[in-house]
This record gives C-alpha cells, sequence and structure tokens, in this order.
C-alpha cells in the first residue's frame, strides 16, 4: 500500500504541468577548473583581408576573476570576444573554456548555452519586448523551438527574473518597451540579460559608453560584485572606471598582449607608456 | 477666429472618445483578430444564408458569383496572413509565396482532374485530357493516388511543406538575409513557374488544370457546393488565425520577433535562430498550400501563372497596405485591395498595375505601418501602456503579458 502511494506520487510529479521531464532539460557541461583557470587562449590569430587582427594573442583568466582588456581603438578587443563566442572563426590558435571545453568547436548558440554572455559594444536590446520579456528570453533553459512554444513561467523563474529587476535597478520600467528606455539603461537591461542566464563567464564590451558619472559608478559597483561567483571580463576604454574596478588589467596593442598587471604595474609599464605616448592613459 | 458652439463641442468631444475608446480597446493585444473572426463568421453566414434561403428577386439575396468572389478573397486572405507570420513577426520579406499557395493548388487541381474521369472530351476514364491531347499511354506516376481526396490534400500540404524546409534550411543555415533571400525567393516561385509551363511535366503545361467537375461527389457548379465551400475556407481561415495568434503570443512568437530585431542579441543567448526560422517558414508555407488548395475548387482552375512572381509581389502589397506584424492587418489589406481590385479593373483593365505601384509607394511612405498603424495612431495608444494594461489586467494570472498585437 504504501509503495503503491509512493509510486502514485512519483508518477504524479512525472506528469507536472509546470515542469518539464529531467531528461528533456539540456545538461549544461559546466567547465572542469580545477587548475583555477576558467579560459585559456593561446597563440589566437585571425585576420581580415591580410589585416591582423588578433596576432598570436595569449590570454589566461581565472574563475571568479574580474579582468579588465584595456586598448587603443582596434586593438582587437572586440574580436578577441568574437572568437570566444564563436562568431568569428579564428586562422589559427586554441580557445578552451576551463580543461574540457573546446570553444572552436561549438558555434554562438552552444557557446551561450554552455555558460558564456555577451554584452555588445552597442547596446543591444529586444526594443518592441517589454523589459520583463526581455529578461524572460534571457533565462537560462532549453532554447529549443517546442520548448519555446509550450513554455511557461515558474515561480522560480519569476522570481529571478525579479532579482534580476533588482539588481539593475530597473523595477519601475518592468512593463516599459526596452525601445523606450534610456541608453544607460539599455546598456542596464543588457547586463541583466545577461545575469538572467546566469553565465559563468561574463563578457562586457565597453559597459559604461554613453553612462552618466553616476550610473558609471552603479555599473563598477555591479561588476565589481558579480565577480567570485562569476568571471567577469571588462573592455573599456574609460580608465577612471577601469582603475575603479581592475585588479588586472591586460593592454592589448596591434592584436596581441602587450602587458599584464595591476593597473600601477601597466601603467608603469615602458612598452604601454611608448605605445599610449601622447595619450592620456 | 470661429465661434464653436460649446453644447457642439462637448459632443463632438464625447463622440471622439468613444470612438477613441474603441479603437484603443481594438488595440488590445488579440483583441483586434477576435473581433475580425467575429465579423468574418458573421459575414459569411449571412451571406450563405441569403444565398440559398432567399428567393432570387429579393433585394438582400447574395448571388453565386459573390459568394465564389468573396471566397476567393478569403483564400487571398490567408495567403496574405502567411506572409505577415514570416514578414511583419521574423523579418523574413517573402517574395514567393504565392509558390507554395500554386503547389497546395496544383495538389487540389490533380484531386479534381482524376474526379473528371470519363466526363472529359476524350471520355479517357485515366487520363486527363491534356495527357490523352499529348498522346501519353498511361498516367505518370505522380498522379498516382491523386484521385483519394485524403492522399491528394496530404500531398498538397508535405510537397510545399518539404519545399519551404529544405529551401528554408538552405537559406537560414547560411545565414542569407534580407534583399538576397528575398530575391532567392523570387527566383524560387520563377522556375517553378518556367518548369510547370512545359507540357512534359505532366500538369497541364500553359492551360493547367482545369474544367473541373465534382469535388468529394459534389457538384460545382451548384449553389450550395459553393456555399459550402465558402464556409469550409472562412472555417479554415479562422482556425488559422487562432493558431496563428496563439503562436506569436507564446514565448515561441517572442523569440521570432527577438529574431527579427537583433538576431545576433538572440544567438548569444543560445537561440538557434535559424531553427525558429526554419519551422516559421514551413508553417507559412503550409497556411499559404491550404489557401490554395481551397482557391482552387472555388476559381475553378490553376495554371502556371499562379507561379508569377508578381503575384507573390502583390501579396506583400496587401501585408503592407494592411500593417505589418499584426494578423488582422494583413487579411484586411487583403480583402480591401482585392474588393478594390476587381473594382478598378471592372473599370479600367490595363491601370491596375499602375494603381498597385502608386498604392504601394503611397503605403509605404505615409502609412508605414499600414492601416493597422493608422488605428493605433487614431486611438493614440502607446504600446507599452497597451502592454501594461494587459499585464495589470491578469495579474492573477501572474504575467502572461503579450506585446505581440495580433
Ligand atoms: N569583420 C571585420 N572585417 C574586417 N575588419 C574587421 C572586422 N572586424 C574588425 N575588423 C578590424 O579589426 C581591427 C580590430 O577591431 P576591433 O576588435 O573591433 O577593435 P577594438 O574593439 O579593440 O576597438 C580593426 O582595425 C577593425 O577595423
Ligand atoms: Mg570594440
Amino acid at each position: 500500500m504504501n509503495s503503491l502511494n509512493e509510486f502514485t506520487g512519483q508518477a504524479r510529479e512525472l506528469m507536472r504541468r509546470d515542469t518539464t521531464w529531467p531528461f528533456l532539460v539540456p545538461r549544461r557541461r559546466s567547465p572542469d577548473v580545477s587548475k583555477n583557470v576558467i579560459l585559456y587562449l593561446e597563440g589566437l590569430s585571425v585576420s581580415f583581408d591580410g589585416f591582423k587582427a588578433l596576432n598570436d594573442l595569449n590570454l589566461y583568466v581565472n574563475d571568479g576573476e574580474l579582468r579588465c582588456l584595456i586598448g587603443a581603438n582596434g586593438a582587437g578587443k572586440t574580436t578577441l570576444m568574437d572568437v570566444i563566442t564563436g562568431k568569428t572563426q579564428c586562422d589559427s590558435g586554441s580557445a578552451w573554456f576551463g580543461q574540457n571545453i573546446d570553444l572552436l568547436a561549438h558555434d554562438e548558440a552552444e557557446i551561450a548555452q554552455l555558460g558564456i554572455g555577451r554584452k555588445f559594444q552597442k547596446p543591444t536590446v529586444f526594443e518592441a519586448h517589454t523589459v520583463f520579456h526581455n529578461l524572460e528570453l534571457s533565462l537560462q533553459g532549453s532554447k529549443g523551438v517546442w520548448s519555446a512554444l509550450t513554455a511557461k513561467l515558474s515561480g522560480a523563474e519569476r522570481d529571478r527574473i525579479d532579482e534580476v529587476l533588482n539588481i539593475i535597478g530597473l523595477e519601475k520600467a518592468r512593463f516599459q518597451m526596452a525601445g523606450a528606455l534610456s541608453h544607460g539603461q539599455k546598456q542596464w537591461l543588457e547586463i541583466g540579460m545577461l545575469l538572467a542566464a546566469e553565465p559563468r563567464l561574463l563578457l562586457v564590451d565597453e559597459p559604461v559608453a554613453g553612462m552618466t558619472a553616476e550610473e558609471t559608478e552603479r555599473t563598477a559597483e555591479l561588476l565589481t560584485s558579480l565577480a567570485g561567483k562569476h568571471t567577469v571580463i571588462v573592455v573599456e576604454h574609460d580608465m577612471e572606471f577601469v582603475r575603479s574596478i581592475a585588479r588586472t588589467v591586460t593592454v592589448l596593442h596591434q592584436g596581441s598582449v602587450l602587458a599584464e598587471g595591476t593597473m600601477d604595474q601597466v601603467q608603469n609599464n615602458r612598452d604601454v607608456i611608448e605605445v599610449y605616448l601622447g595619450e592620456e592613459a | 477666429m470661429i465661434r464653436v458652439n460649446p453644447a457642439l463641442n462637448t459632443v463632438v468631444k464625447n463622440v471622439w472618445s468613444t470612438v477613441g475608446s474603441v479603437l484603443s480597446n481594438l488595440r488590445q493585444p488579440g483583441k483586434g483578430s477576435s473581433m475580425l473572426v467575429g465579423v468574418l463568421l458573421v459575414t459569411t453566414l449571412a451571406m450563405s444564408a441569403a444565398n440559398l434561403l432567399l428567393p432570387v428577386d429579393s433585394p438582400l439575396y447574395v448571388s453565386t458569383y459573390t459568394i465564389t468572389l468573396m471566397g476567393k478573397y478569403l483564400c487571398f486572405a490567408m495567403l496574405a496572413m502567411a506572409v505577415d507570420i514570416i514578414w511583419g513577426y521574423c523579418g523574413i520579406l517573402s517574395l514567393g509565396h504565392g509558390a507554395f499557395f500554386a503547389l497546395g493548388g496544383y495538389g487540389m487541381g490533380m484531386y479534381l482532374m482524376r474526379q473528371i474521369g470519363d466526363r472529359g472530351v476524350y471520355g479517357n476514364p485515366d487520363l486527363p485530357d491534356f495527357m490523352v491531347f499529348l498522346n501519353w499511354q498511361e498516367l505518370p506516376w505522380y498522379w498516382s493516388g491523386m484521385d483519394q481526396f485524403w492522399f491528394a490534400v496530404l500531398m498538397a500540404l508535405a510537397v510545399p511543406g518539404l519545399l519551404a524546409f529544405v529551401f528554408g534550411w538552405l537559406a537560414f543555415r547560411s545565414r542569407v538575409t534580407g534583399v538576397y533571400l528575398s530575391i532567392m525567393t523570387q527566383a524560387l516561385t520563377y522556375a517553378l513557374m518556367l518548369a510547370f509551363f512545359r507540357n512534359e511535366m505532366g500538369f497541364g503545361g500553359n492551360n493547367g488544370l482545369t474544367d473541373f467537375k465534382d469535388i468529394l461527389g459534389f457538384d460545382l457548379q451548384s449553389d450550395a457546393t459553393r456555399v459550402g465551400l465558402l464556409l469550409v475556407t472562412t472555417l479554415l481561415l479562422v482556425i488559422a488565425i487562432l493558431t496563428s495568434r496563439a503562436i506569436v503570443q507564446s514565448r515561441l512568437g517572442r523569440v521570432i520577433v527577438a529574431v527579427r530585431d537583433a538576431e545576433a542579441r538572440s544567438r548569444f543567448l543560445g537561440y538557434r535562430t535559424e531553427h525558429y526560422k526554419v519551422w516559421l517558414f514551413v508553417y507559412s508555407a503550409l497556411i499559404a498550400a491550404v489557401a490554395g488548395m481551397l482557391y482552387v475548387p472555388q476559381v475553378g482552375i490553376i495554371n502556371p501563372g499562379e507561379f508569377s512572381p508578381l503575384n507573390s509581389i502583390e501579396v506583400v502589397v496587401w501585408v503592407a497596405v494592411g500593417g505589418r506584424g499584426t494578423l488582422y492587418g494583413a487579411i484586411v489589406g487583403a480583402l480591401l485591395v482585392n474588393y478594390a481590385k476587381t473594382r478598378f479593373t471592372a473599370i479600367m483593365p490595363d491601370g491596375w498595375l499602375f494603381a498597385l505601384g502608386a498604392l504601394f509607394v503611397i503605403v509605404t511612405v505615409y502609412l508605414p505601418q499600414g492601416l493597422a498603424g493608422l488605428l493605433q495612431r487614431f486611438s493614440g495608444d502607446k504600446p507599452e501602456q497597451a502592454a501594461g494594461r494587459e499585464l495589470d489586467s491578469d495579474a492573477s494570472n501572474g504575467v502572461s503579458g503579450r506585446e505581440a498585437n495580433a
């Protein structure tokens, strides 16, 4: 009798309308970070019509780190993100997520599902959707056509959206069309979309471009608070901003790493000074 | 200075606000298509009753010609909706949807052809007249089974569906977008037109398939069959509207709009955008095929002209006039433009193409959102307010608000 009850209980659990069967939920492969390194980039080269946007680039990023990438315009920072996220094929080199996942063998959608989120240089949100739905679409979970057709928000997912809205300070704008947000708010929404997906690694391209001083400060706080739980790579031009968040800074120049270290070390590095001579950095 | 009578002023204001609230009501997600479904059902039922029950000399009598014309318009409306789903919601401008429509039509035409039996001019029980004329001795293999209604319907869906799948899979996987994709769809329908013009293809060549006698045993010339076809068309159109609305209001619909507006962003969120596009394209092609299947028994002929690239472009104009991305806009646009076409060609048969071109230019320049956009402007309702209100109104249901208006 008891076992029968147990069985019906289990059967009912299996038939619950508000959940998906566990075996249908794609298992997210997680990167093996036993060596404490989450991203291995070795000998990456990319050329566009003979122009080397990345030139034998080597970069290692530790798990939970907040890393700043700086470099002049055209140094290859965005291209580097394109390679990591599968948008651009590289000519040579290797890119590993943890010790076990070869990023070059996956496409954009798979890499996103593996837990690498990306914010574009130009803020990109779904303008015809509300803030809420922008976050809904970003939630972690199955991204297949069929599951989208039958998807229903679970309580946990709704809580997650509320949590993210809270973090990015857009609770009041939840039902506003994303297209009607200010530039800074769009930047935040896009960061929120990354957070909703709960990625292991966040690539953030120029997050404070076009933000007011106050917004910039809040963004700095947010990014610092994310480090630890997530690994964050930030590309930024604003040196003041970089100084306020960075522990380790990597300087890119003409597609390869010129220097790496703390902000002070980098600023006193002779190569960096030479390259930036006459510039404010 | 113009003196305005204050009483008149308030009356005008009241009327305005009533009109405004009706319009803004219409603007609420889902309202437009619900209202349209109601109007369609009532109109076609009334027309049918007026045709069958009233005497011919009654002023309210609706002629069988009108019934058939209405049925034809509704088929076009369904085709327009198919284009709207793919263009309005996903930003894929297909200039070749006429091909799926025509393929569906040919499937039905083959069935109707086989139903003629030995009543053709040559009296051959197996071979359609045009095959006897070409001195063919037996039915080509791809005509076998087409005398069964269910099989013909299956084929009329499977062939365009498969074509859409293969075409979409090749195009979207290679990330062909924008103008290049539109040109490819034009090429597709053009190539099919050339192929179907050839006699050796075995589809009646230039003349196509015609002289149908009956469908499922019902005489195609009788009033009751005509009315029946109109009602079936209406019913299927309503089903197509409701299904499509359910799709565009689901999360799937939101992903599709996301792909339209920021495809790269959707990809980096983990969506396989090409899968979404392929399946939506197939769905849209199937609806176009159903429209074609319903069209052929009502107009009594299908020929390669239906594949003409111009036809597909015309459909896009209907959608543009009605307003993209609303479902009901496409249907209203198709009905209005086709009614105008019927009227216009009666007066100036050669002028229609110019009128159509002018219409397209005017709509593109002055009404980029089509008539549905005009409605929106008059009701003075911002989309975000509408969405917000919807969200508030069904708070019990949690958040199931939908900004896709359909
Ligand atoms: N798709 C592309 N085709 C051709 N050249 C490109 C492409 N993407 C980037 N580049 C070039 O590569 C260089 C590096 O660009 P990018 O990575 O965007 O620099 P950053 O983000 O550091 O400013 C630039 O000179 C840019 O013009
Ligand atoms: Mg850049």
